[in-house]
């Protein structure tokens, strides 16, 4: 057998209740293995609180805390206290919420918890909507993308404004570090996190996790998604430590867009044009990174 | 077996303690992954994609699914790169 | 035990202090904020050995302190009035978590409009929330209530959030002497409780969790117990601090000269100074009145008030709040309290004190007067100006 190569352990059960191909079930997967048994973590409502399984079940081997949606920044600075004024300075203490808890409702905790430099990892996976409702919009849904609040009518043709750049925010708090991770790329994933722990002070980071039901595809496509969402440069992978930005991975030729958002239903209505202007906005977006990243 | 539970029963707060891993999620699947042993090489990347953990490995090394929880995503028959995994529909 | 000159605010902090608090998270809002800013100088000056966390709204600062409780640490934070709203969620997560939090809370009335004086809307308005809830009538009470308050929350069969409030103002910024107890006592009264958090290290297992219509009304019976066995544990828990300072509040709902009286009159805060003088003024006067303070609203005492209504034909209940399209919560839960007894006494509604309206000896005067009148109404807010007469300034 090859050489495994992201960790063996397991700290996330089966049985839980995402749905299959489920992008958030595979990050959870990733942060545990990474971060390993001394680890608490904080969800606040979200796919995830459902995904643990109800009571008297629950599917992380770790303990758990359920928090309300917009409190995890909050919590997970609670917990951390706690944890040091009971002289458990071991335990890593991580929240785990979703996008629409952290861009939207959950803004304003987690720039508390990154000013205050709390010593803690706040995680955000980003299945770009509110998912666990039924796919609303959120700060984090894609310009373009549908949802059942920016359907595909009349004039609306799906969500108009562009997405909430939280890597720009977090960056701006000056966090001890920030990373971008996509559970289609485990060992980058992996990697990034193992190295967050080891650091002390606020720590950042943006998943990509592709929803097959929320994005409209086939659920043995979530790799494949997340492969082609970095490969298009529009969920790049990079990291930012110390005030200095440092992509990981760059494709000599990226792959068109078309590539990335044909196959997603939620973007099936839009025309060559709509998709050459999300296109542009990519590439534009990519050059800003590269420059950034100069910068250092 | 149903648990029968009653507040004499309950934890002093709403604390979950047992195992997710009690909840078989085979009967969500349509599609059921076959693995060709002759063409699987064991590079794991089946395993490492999994969203359910539900591949685990035998004493040689070749992946096994665990049919009690595989929700029959495909995930494992699109990555596979000799094209080991086949999905097949449940009877 | 030294006497030191204390506002009510500081006489938090300084049971906070004692209590060997080991997490605060608060945030800033009038008249609260010298509890905090005076924990912030025991912190800072080593002489409490705490997590401060200056988080960045009362949501927030709940949260970081039910985050910090469930995992067992002890905890103390303090707000007021909007701040208090705006932490109303998390009130009920914190009690059905079962996460002994202790609070302090600035009585300030609620906006609209605007007003940083006293009220007890904001503390009222949270009675569903399966907080324990103490109405402190001198600074002496707020720190001693305090300190009973964490030992009664960490008891094994309560586990239940408090709240001590006091009077804006009145108390949380007038300064009066202290019996300040030795730190020895109060380590002897209440010792570290490392059983007390609800998440385990180490193990599997999930605070929180989620469940269908089979078990949540269990677990919300677990609350109900639980408030119910807070009502031994506090009795249980005074007596002992009585034991080792000489001072008891008298529990629940402490009575004066009710014995024998033809009207009494319930009071909650800072009112019963004032009540407690007026009833010693009419007894000068031969008038057979009494009073009996309203100290512990959750849980209501309903045994004691039993035993008070049984010899008393007429009880005003001073509310310092109202609920809209009903009336003042303290008379309702008075009357529902009372409805079943053999003996009802008359009860009326005195809503009064809003916003800071000064309840001088004057109008706690005229409030017994109409209690023994003819027919006193149901509901009054007596000295509101309807301004059917127009009076001049100057």
């Amino acid at each position: 057998m090859a050489k495994l190569t992201i960790p063996e352990i397991e700290l996330m059960h089966s049985g839980h209740s995402g749905c299959p191909g489920c992008g958030a079930a595979l990050a959870m997967r990733y942060v545990l293995k990474a971060l390993g048994p001394e680890t608490i973590v904080s969800i606040p409502a979200c796919c995830w609180t459902v995904i643990a399984t109800p009571f008297p079940t629950t599917a992380l081997e770790v303990p758990m805390m359920d928090n309300p949606i917009e409190a995890t920044g909050a919590s997970i600075s609670g917990l951390r206290a706690a944890a040091d004024a009971m002289g458990l300075t071991g335990q890593t203490i991580v929240g785990f919420a979703g996008d629409g808890g952290t861009v939207d409702i959950g803004l304003q905790a987690l720039s508390g918890m990154l000013e205050r430099r709390t010593n803690a990892i706040y995680v955000m996976y980003d299945n770009e909507g509110y998912m666990n409702t039924g796919v609303q919009r959120s700060g984090s849904t894609p310009e373009g993308a549908w949802t059942t609040t920016t359907p595909i009518e009349g004039t609306s043709r799906g969500k108009l404004e562009p997405k909430k750049d939280i890597m720009a925010i977090v960056a701006a708090h000056n966090p001890a570090y920030a990373a971008t991770l996509n559970v289609a790329f485990p060992e980058d994933f992996v990697r990034k996190v193992a190295h967050a722990k080891g650091l002390v002070g606020a720590r950042f980071f943006h998943i990509l996790a592709p929803c097959p039901p929320g994005w409209k595809y086939s659920s043995e496509r979530t790799i494949e998604l997340g492969r082609l969402a970095t490969d298009s440069n529009v969920f790049p992978l990079y990291e930012f430590e110390g005030g200095k930005y440092k992509i990981n991975r760059k494709i000599g030729r990226p792959k068109a867009v078309r590539e990335y958002i044909e196959g997603q239903g939620r973007y099936a209505h839009l025309k060559p044009d709509e998709v050459e202007e999300l296109q542009k906005q990519v590439d534009e977006r990519w050059h800003r990174l590269l420059a950034l990243e100069a910068l250092a | 077996m149903t648990l029968v539970y009653g507040e004499k029963q309950l934890p002093p707060a709403p604390i979950a303690t047992a195992s997710s891993d009690t909840i078989q999620t085979a009967s969500w699947r349509t599609f059921r992954p076959v693995i060709d042993l002759t063409k699987c090489t064991k590079c794991n990347i089946c395993w490492k994609f999994c969203p359910d953990d539900a591949i685990g490995f035998d004493d040689r090394g070749y992946p096994v699914i665990r049919l009690g929880y595989c929700k029959g995503c495909g995930i494992c028959a699109e990555e596979c790169n000799p094209e080991a995994i086949e999905m097949i529909q449940e009877p | 035990m030294p006497k030191l000159v204390l506002s009510g605010n500081s006489a938090q902090s300084y049971a906070v202090k004692l209590a060997r608090v080991q997490v605060v998270a608060a945030y800033p809002i009038t008249p609260q904020t010298s509890i905090v800013e005076k924990i912030a100088d025991f912190v800072s000056s080593g002489k409490l050995d705490a997590q401060y966390i200056k988080v960045e709204s009362e949501h927030s600062a709940l949260q970081a302190s039910l985050s910090a409780a469930g995992l067992g640490a002890r905890v103390y934070t303090a707000t007021s009035s909007q701040g208090i709203l705006l932490m109303h969620e998390l009130l009920h997560w914190a009690a059905g978590a079962r996460t002994p939090i202790i609070m302090g809370v600035a009585n300030r009335g609620v906006a609209a409009p605007w007003t940083i004086e006293t009220d007890h809307t904001d503390t009222i308005a949270q009675r569903d929330t399966g907080w324990i809830q103490y109405y402190a009538e001198s600074n002496q009470e707020v720190l001693d209530t305090v300190l009973q308050a964490f030992r009664i929350a960490e008891d094994p069969s309560v586990r239940l959030p408090a709240m001590i409030n006091e009077d804006a103002f009145f108390l949380t910024h007038t300064v009066e002497p202290v019996d300040v107890p030795e730190q020895e006592l109060v380590d002897r009264f209440l010792p570290p409780r490392p059983d007390i958090g609800v998440l385990k290290i180490g193990r599997r297992n999930r605070l929180g969790s989620f469940c269908g219509p089979e078990l949540y009304m269990e677990f919300r019976h677990q609350v109900a117990r639980a408030m119910e066995a807070a009502k031994g544990v506090a009795r249980d828990t005074e007596a002992e601090y009585a034991r080792l300072t000489g001072r008891d509040h008298g529990g629940a709902l402490p009575t004066y000269r009710t014995e024998d009286a033809d009207a009494v009159l319930i009071t909650m805060g800072t009112a019963s100074t004032t009540a407690r003088a007026v009833v010693d003024t009419m007894r000068a006067d031969g008038r057979r009145v009494g009073f009996a303070k309203l100290r512990r609203f959750r849980p209501f005492p309903v045994d004691e008030l039993r035993d008070l209504a049984a010899s008393v034909d007429r009880i005003g209940v001073v509310d310092r709040s109202f609920t809209f399209g009903a009336m003042g919560a303290a008379a309702t839960e008075v009357s529902a309290a009372l409805y079943g007894s053999s003996h009802r006494p008359l009860v009326t509604d005195f809503v009064a004190g809003l916003g800071g309206r000064d309840l001088d000896p004057a109008s706690v005067r005229s409030l017994f007067e109409v209690l023994l009148s003819a027919s006193p109404p149901e509901v009054s807010w007596p000295g509101l100006k309807t301004g059917e007469e127009v009076t001049t300034h100057g």
